[in-house]
């Protein structure tokens, strides 16, 4: 086991590595043109872009001027180049509204994510199943975006004529007033896990169809266990067991910047958002630290996720 | 093992001998999986509905597009129109509104809002604007279609790039194995490393500040090939690791030893003995990949890091749209409905493919 959690802390960090190198690669040499120039703005002289040039490093070559992007990232020196703000302090200040968005998106969506899965299992074939799987379908097949937005027109005033149950975007922090936090993040909440309920409502009710012709399960049946009990011990605990992996990825991927366009549709000022802004100003550094930000979540989370595998299921083998 | 309550019977060499029998032949004979597959395709009339909405669609787009832009709204997808006006029951109306103020009877000054583009015409004053203007003063309608046109193109030609790259990627990492599947193992886990938005946005932005001009490879910035060559790459991990497994549990069957005995080479049994075997799971795996491509272009588009304007596409028309929701909402509403029905359509008929293709296997787009 030991040794198992040395080669994946190992294996980890050099992912770590060669992810934070590709985005260096994609945001600094990829566009080909001068990363002094674009801070320099368009009155620059000659020797105000060299004395930049200097200043970064940009003479050395690409390893060197990588190593010296990654310190100033690790070191929270890295600033914008737009505003002159710096990256890391934008980041930590996302947080907060990043994670309440997604933490209470999470718990919906595997709440109702098992729910939907459960009940079509249980009904499978028959008219409940067919119509939570079609509902399921729609669930995955919509964008976001627009999902956020007919909200926003159908529920949050937008419609002068129309429901104004929820306030209109924005974000109040849980410490200020925790009923207003609810109530300002219960409708990005639902935007946010609908997908996933419907993805997660699918893989689950696939699973338990198939467990069910598991030989344990029957075992179950035949020592008399009631079927509520067969489903819940035997059959459902069975086939959440992928659901746990799915969430592990999911819900990193989600906390390290898949909640952007929920963000950016109920202007909630997480760390998806700070990425959006740098986007129009073609903002480079916020947008690297913000990729390298979800991509470290989604490796350390994928490492868990494998560790936390290892110490169940004693039948995976430890290589 | 059949399931209880699952709605698709199970199709096995017995089932086989019936369809046969039902054609008034009393011997069995061998018929094509691929026949098969066909028929029980044409048996779900679910997914074949589907794929006709789907079709029409792409019809709408593609080839109703220029007809209905040069004969019915004459308005070109790029005609800016925004000091223009329409006529209606001898009513001048201005496209984008001026904004005026008078004297009600009340003895209150009426300020209408100016700047809000005509809304949904329905046929008032001829086809022009039948779904309203923009806040530059284009067709909406027409727009929608031209849209659509780049949002399918997108689509399909992203996950095409992408799924031929991830099929040569899997069968040369599952054939020759070793470092050649480490090295290909690996490239997939790096990819996957990223969340699927943010590498999106960070390719789309860096790619549209100059454009890509390396080697022979000149793409301008702002060209639409840059949100399709950026979803393609991203998604080639989510294609090519469940080919991979599959090619490799293929790998050292018999049939593959039996090629290889009679002389056949690498190239060979790559695309005569394995890429037959791993084809239905492409054909599943693409249409999934379509539809998710285009949901990937309609999120890059919203954010601005996809296709860039002038160019339409039903995510940059959302994104517009945002900002006239509560005067004109079907500016965002509109692309979102094209979208939903055509990424429904192309689940749906995915789903039907894969239950007539093997309704045992399980091929699932890794999530």
């Amino acid at each position: 086991m030991v040794t198992f959690l040395i080669r994946r802390v190992f294996g980890m960090v050099i992912v770590l590595v060669l992810v934070s190198f590709i985005t260096y690669v994609i945001f600094f040499k990829i566009p080909g043109g001068d990363p002094a120039q674009h801070i320099a703005g368009r009155t620059a002289t000659p020797a105000n872009i060299a004395s930049i040039r200097e200043k970064l490093g940009l003479n050395h070559n690409v390893v060197v001027q990588w190593w010296d992007m990654m310190k100033s990232l690790l070191g929270g020196t890295l600033i914008s180049y737009y505003d002159g703000t710096n990256v890391v302090q934008q980041i930590k200040e996302g947080l907060p509204e990043t994670f309440s968005l997604c933490i209470g998106a999470a718990i919906i969506w595997v709440g109702f994510g098992v729910l939907v899965g459960v009940i079509s299992a249980v009904k499978a074939g028959k008219a409940g199943d067919k119509a939570i799987t079609a509902l399921a379908l729609v669930g995955i097949s919509l964008p976001v975006a627009w999902l956020g937005l007919v909200l926003r027109y159908l529920f949050c005033g937008e419609n002068p004529n129309g429901l104004a149950w929820f306030p209109d975007g924005g974000y109040v922090p849980l410490t200020t007033n925790p009923w207003q936090w609810f109530y300002h993040l219960l409708l990005p909440w639902f935007t946010l896990a609908i997908l996933f309920i419907g993805f997660y409502g699918r893989v689950l009710r696939s699973n338990i169809l198939d467990t069910i012709n598991e030989d344990f399960v029957r075992t179950a049946k035949a020592k008399g266990l009631s079927s509520r009990r067969i489903l819940v011990k035997h059959t459902l605990r069975a086939s959440l067991i992928p659901i746990v992996t799915l969430f592990g990825l999911d819900f990193a991927a989600v906390l390290g910047g898949g909640a952007i366009i929920t963000e950016v549709v109920y202007s909630i000022q997480g760390v998806g958002y700070y990425a959006y802004q740098s986007i129009n100003t073609q903002d480079l550094p916020p947008l690297m630290g913000v990729t390298l930000y979800g991509a470290a979540f989604i490796v350390v989370f994928s490492t868990l996720v494998d560790v936390a595998y290892a110490y169940l299921d004693p039948r995976i083998r430890l290589t | 093992m059949a399931t209880p309550g699952t709605t698709q019977e199970e199709f096995t060499l017995d089932t086989a001998a019936e369809l046969a029998a039902e054609e008034g032949g009393s011997k069995i004979e061998g018929k094509s999986p691929w026949v098969l597959a066909g028929r029980r395709l044409r048996r779900n009339y679910t997914a074949l509905v589907f794929l006709a909405i789907f079709l029409l669609i792409v019809f709408l787009c593609f080839v109703f597009a220029p007809i209905y832009s040069s004969h019915l709204s004459h308005l070109g997808p790029d005609f800016e129109n925004a000091s223009g006006v329409i006529h209606e029951n001898g009513k001048t109306i201005h496209i984008i509104s001026q904004g005026k103020s008078t004297f009600g009877k009340d003895g209150q000054v009426h300020t209408t809002a100016a700047g809000i583009p005509i809304g949904p015409q329905l046929g008032k004053s001829g086809v022009a604007y039948f779904f309203g203007a923009d806040q530059q003063g284009r067709d909406i309608a027409t727009r929608l279609l031209y849209g659509g046109r780049n949002t399918l193109f997108i689509g399909l030609v992203a996950a095409a790039i992408c799924t031929v790259i991830a099929i040569l990627l899997a069968l040369l990492a599952a054939y020759f194995g070793g470092a050649t599947d480490w090295i290909i193992s690996r490239a997939f886990d790096l990819i996957w490393a990223f969340p699927v938005i943010l590498l999106g946005i960070a390719l789309g932005t860096a790619l549209n500040i100059n454009g890509f001009h390396h080697g022979p490879i000149n793409i301008a910035a702002g060209s639409l090939w840059i949100p399709t060559l950026v979803i393609a790459f991203v998604f080639i991990p989510y294609v090519g690791r469940p080919l991979r497994g599959q090619v490799l549990a293929l790998r050292n069957r018999e049939f593959v030893e039996a090629s290889t005995a009679q002389g056949a080479g690498p190239l060979r049994i790559m695309f005569t003995e394995l890429l037959p075997n791993i084809a239905s799971s492409v054909l599943v795996l693409f249409t999934l990949i379509v539809a998710n491509a285009i949901l990937t272009e309609v999120a890059l588009s919203f954010l601005g890091a996809g296709v860039q304007p002038p160019h339409p596409s039903w995510g940059t028309m959302i994104a517009n749209g945002q900002n006239f929701l509560s005067t004109r909402p079907w500016m965002a509403i509109l692309p979102g409905i094209m979208i939903t029905i055509t990424v429904i359509s192309l689940n749906v008929f995915g789903d039907g493919l894969r239950d007539a293709l093997d309704p045992r296997a399980k091929v699932k787009m890794e999530h």
